[in-house]
């Protein structure tokens, strides 16, 4: 034998030591995993979480908008979208040329396909298209065999049935854009979350929105969803009931036809807008479905802005309408009695200006009630001379003239009542004397919009309370609806003898021969109404044009013809309701406005004996 | 009467034993330890496919029980066998991975594999074995006074570096990293001075720079990325940071058996072969972890005892040879997703789903067990056949 024992004890020794190397090994491997497992355990637990779970937002339904009697103004309707899973499609190509015999599908959203089914993973579902018709959802099912891949989704998205009608206080919705201010809402993160952009959309948005539930799914590491974890449950948004009567928004919208304007009808004691309507209108799906941008151009150069709610947007000057505020005013300073006669013979001077009244040849000698049953303009001068033009406009902000009323509607304008402190800090001039005339039969600078002028008949009417004009019927927080207390208005601090004064000679206007609205009066029993006509000049008429004749509303273009206004309070014994008209370029408030507010008071007030008389019969019953 | 004289002992100078006699032979302890780890692996390639024994566990317990019978018919084949066959073996893997290299077919972005129609065989998995059947040949009549001779030990580094050579070519550092690391083993075993492994070290190390250039990209880029994984989370540092995620999340005592999440969830890559054990660690924790480390290195105990108690320098060379490979396989493949070492592809020994290392990891176990069978068979300088 050859050395084998010392063969043998070297092995021994040499495997004592390679043993002892992977001793050493193995503890590294201990040491390691008692690092990663104990160590670190809890910051590759939370890793591990974060790995596999993921936040799904929920997006809550979109809260309904209904008119006061409960029907749906805006609504959230099931849009079905076809989409494709290109794991299940074994070609996509043919899957899509399958489709195309089925519904359209252009070559510009077959490339958009293509390109996105390449970028995602393969389990994502594609949206071929949206919006499709129950038809075109039917044919799809129908053929589902043929279509490997093809999925129906049903999402939501706002629908207003009713198009055009109250689409200025509806507003509408559409994706969220980056100068929208963000509430810090997750849900506005949402691919295809739509907000409020205008009217009530915008303004109770918070609340019509509700609350995002969220899911907690686990998913793996391609992002597929495996199986929810943790379901939270949203809040829907609140449903919002509006003081609105779509009937007769409807009809207010009819009766205007096609001409640029708008008309407020509102409860004097409670402040409910009944009707407001501001014709051109829009159709606010277009909005959310997303506007091409010819659309868009049509409705933002038309001259008649069919986006803008005239009703609180667009100020007119007030013209004759005025005159019950400066009747006030003057009442109330005791710049004049009513007793006081003014001789009227087609014009007054101050300085070496003449000044107009709208009737060549004058009213002759008239009182405040005769003054205003005329609408003479060379007393309300004189009125306006002897109480002077501050005195006026503050009158006007307390009736709620030059104010913002306080409306629940975005865009609200305040229009403007000048004093002397304004002009000077605006135009940097003193107030001229004859100012205060123009001014006094509500020209000038003066303007007012549409619901200010129905804000201001109301307060006449309900004997000085300065109600506030609201569309929502309830009180909207964030997150509820609340029955609104019953109203407390404070008072415009004006006396009931004035204002019993200035209502007489509205009804003088409407019901007594000689009143400029006499022929636009209403006949039926209870239902009289009072009112004030109003012609707004929006041009000045010279001298010369004067010594040939005044032109004619019919000769002058759109643009320069005067606005028709008509403001008044029904029924006369009872008042209750006010309304305001605005014609833009209409022509004269006798001959435009008031007609059209006769016509929908009447109805208006039909419309509310007709309630009465149900609740009395179901009283009964 | 004259009878034949008889031996001395029947235990020790015989150079037969009958196959009833190796059977009785056979150690059933290191088998019993071999299926606790494979049992380990079937509950784990069960938990990784949700629960099901399709596709993984069904197939490797099949092969489990396909390898515990060649392991026992090459534990019964006389150990001398093996040694008079070391050379042709080598020769034939030799000629194998040379084929794998001309027409391999391409697998894992590496030609690893050869089709033989009704298996396909990974050449280097064979040379791993025979590497180690022909430097214990080799050394196994050597004495102390020959290894000591530097000329002596050219001809097996040689047989070393050409094989290592190939492998790296198709390209597969990990498993030319073993086959050099055990050969590296054996010659230690065998006796040679720790200075030579010294020089030639460092003779490695001054070529590091020359063999970079010999890397693909891949192997650069796992390098790199192993140096500092965290910088590519998601891209080429996901395995390692995924790993060490699902890993650490199993805590002390894991999630539990089927609650893995980050495996479950295909978070973790090659769940079911080279990051099998991450897999367990998650469901397992540390315990599990411990014990499955406790049962290797039990294993590996049970080799150094065979080796130790054997009486032929061949016998004692293989079966320390087997199982230092064994142990490398499961260092490297442990030390891999737990982020000790970069990414190389070396599966989880008896747990990684895999027919190719089972088989060869079973044969290899044969060997040891043939060695433990034939401790007692004095073999000759030249396989006992001249003796």
């Amino acid at each position: 034998m050859y050395h084998d024992n010392d063969r043998s004890k070297l092995f021994s020794r040499r495997a004592l030591l390679l043993a002892g190397g992977k001793g050493t090994l193995i503890s590294a491997l201990i040491a390691r995993m008692y690092y990663l497992q104990v160590v670190e355990a809890d910051r590759y637990a939370m890793l591990s979480e974060e790995n596999r779970v993921s936040m799904r937002l929920l997006a809550p339904p979109r809260g309904l908008i209904l008119d006061r009697g409960g029907i749906a103004m805006a609504v959230n309707q099931h849009n079905y979208r076809v989409l494709v899973v290109s794991e299940q499609a074994p070609s996509l190509d043919y899957t899509l040329d399958a489709l195309s015999q089925i519904i359209s599908l252009g070559e510009h959203d077959r490339a958009r396909i293509t390109k996105e089914a390449r970028r995602r993973r393969s389990f994502v579902p594609i949206t071929v298209r949206e919006n499709l018709s129950w038809e075109e959802v039917a044919r799809i099912e129908v053929n589902a065999p043929d279509l490997p891949g093809v999925l129906i989704d049903v999402g939501q998205s706002r629908f207003y049935p009713l198009e055009s009608l109250g689409a200025h206080i509806l507003g509408y919705v559409s994706a969220v854009s980056e100068n929208d201010q963000t509430n810090n809402d997750p849900l506005e993160e949402l691919p295809g979350f739509r907000i409020g952009k205008a009217g009530v959309e915008k303004i109770y948005d918070m609340a019509l929105r509700g609350r995002g539930g969220t899911s907690q799914e686990e998913v793996n590491a391609v992002g597929r969803v495996m199986r929810e974890l943790e379901r939270r449950e949203g809040e829907p948004g609140v449903d919002l009931a509006l003081t609105l009567d779509l009937r007769l928004q409807e009809y207010a919208a009819q009766r205007l036809g096609d001409e640029s304007a708008a008309v407020v009808v509102m409860d004097i004691h409670t402040g409910e807008v009944i009707v407001m309507a501001s014709t051109p209108s829009f159709d606010p799906n277009a909005f959310n479905r997303g506007l091409t941008h010819e659309e868009w151009k049509e409705l933002s150069t038309n001259p008649r802005a069919p986006l803008q709610n005239k009703a609180i947007s667009g100020t007119f000057a007030p013209g004759s309408t005025f005159k019950m505020v400066v009747a006030i005013a003057a009442l109330e300073a005791g710049a004049i009695s009513p007793e006081q006669t003014v001789l009227c013979r087609g014009h007054t001077e101050l300085g070496n200006i003449k000044f107009h009244c709208w009737k060549k040849g004058g009213h002759g000698s008239v009182d405040l009630i005769n003054a205003m049953k005329g609408s003479c303009d060379v007393y309300f001068y004189e009125v306006a001379r002897r109480v002077g033009f501050d005195k006026v406009a503050e009158v006007a902000n307390r009736m709620g003239l030059g104010v913002p009323t306080g409306i629940d509607l975005p865009n609200e304008r305040s229009g403007l009542m000048p004093n002397r402190a304004w002009k000077r800090k605006a135009l940097g001039q003193p107030w001229h004397p004859g100012e205060t005339l123009i001014n006094g039969i509500g020209q000038g600078y003066c303007l007012a919009t549409p619901l200010q002028l129905a804000v201001m008949t109301a307060r006449i009417a309900n004997g000085g309370r300065q109600v506030v004009p609201h569309v929502a019927r309830d009180l909207i927080t964030d997150k509820d609806a609340v029955p609104r207390p019953a109203p407390n208005w404070p008072s415009c601090g004006v006396s009931q003898r004035s204002l019993t004064l200035v209502r007489k000679g509205m009804n003088a206007v409407s019901n007594e021969p000689g009143g400029t609205a006499y022929r636009a009066r209403i006949d039926q029993e209870g239902m009289w109404l009072s009112g004030k006509t109003g012609t707004a000049q929006v041009r000045r008429i010279t001298m010369r044009e004067r010594e040939t004749g005044v032109k004619k509303n019919d000769e002058l273009p759109w643009k320069e013809r005067d606005h028709a206004l008509f403001v008044a309070y029904a029924p006369e014994d009872a008042p209750r309701f006010s309304i305001a008209v605005v014609v833009e370029h209409g022509g004269g408030g006798s001959a435009v406005a008031a007609p059209i507010a006769r016509d929908i008071m009447l109805e208006v007030q039909k419309r509310e004996r007709a309630r009465v008389a149900e609740m009395d019969r179901k009283g009964q019953g | 009467m004259l009878r034949p004289t008889p031996r001395l002992s029947s235990r020790l100078n015989r150079t037969e034993m009958g196959w009833r006699e190796k059977i009785w032979q056979i150690n059933w302890s290191l088998i019993a330890i071999l299926t606790a780890i494979s049992s380990v692996g079937f509950l784990t390639l069960y938990s990784a496919a949700k629960g099901s024994l399709e596709p993984w566990a069904v197939k490797q317990m099949i092969r489990f029980a396909m390898g515990i019978g060649i392991m026992i018919a090459v534990a019964i084949v006389d150990l001398r066998f093996w040694m008079r066959h070391a050379y042709g073996l080598y020769a034939i893997s030799i000629i194998l991975l040379v084929a794998v290299e001309l027409k391999g077919t391409i697998g894992m972005g590496a030609q690893r594999w050869i089709d033989l129609g009704f298996i396909q065989i990974q050449p280097s998995e064979i040379m791993k074995i025979a590497m180690i059947l022909t430097l214990s040949r080799y050394f196994h009549g050597a004495s102390v006074q020959d290894v000591g001779r530097p000329t002596f030990l050219i001809p097996p580094l040689l047989l070393v570096l050409l094989p290592v050579a190939l492998v790296m070519k198709q390209p597969d550092l990990g498993t030319a990293m073993m086959v050099l690391m055990s050969s590296g083993a054996i010659f230690f075993m065998a006796g040679v001075r720790l200075w030579k492994f010294g020089l030639l070290l460092a003779a490695g190390l001054g070529a590091i720079p020359v063999a970079w250039q010999f890397l693909h990209d891949y192997q650069k880029k796992r390098v790199i990325i192993f140096m500092n994984p965290d910088q590519d989370p998601l891209g080429a540092g996901y395995h390692i940071t995924q790993s060490k995620i699902a890993l650490g999340s199993g805590g002390l005592f894991g999630k539990g058996f089927m609650n893995g999440t980050q495996s479950g969830l295909n978070f973790l890559p090659e769940k079911q072969t080279d990051f099998i054990f991450t897999m367990y660690g998650e469901e397992w924790g540390l315990f599990g972890g411990l014990f499955l480390l406790g049962l290797y290195v039990l294993l590996t105990a049970f080799g150094y005892a065979i080796a130790l108690r054997c009486r032929s320098q061949f016998g004692r060379l293989v079966a320390l040879g087997i199982t230092t490979t064994f142990f490398l396989y499961f260092f490297i493949n442990t030390a891999m997703v737990m982020g000790l070492v970069p990414v190389v592809g070396v599966p989880l020994p008896l747990i990684s789903y895999g027919g190719t290392a089972m088989l060869s990891l079973l044969f290899g176990w044969g060997l040891v067990m043939s060695a433990y069978i034939h401790r007692d068979l004095p073999i000759g300088r030249r396989g006992g056949l001249d003796d």
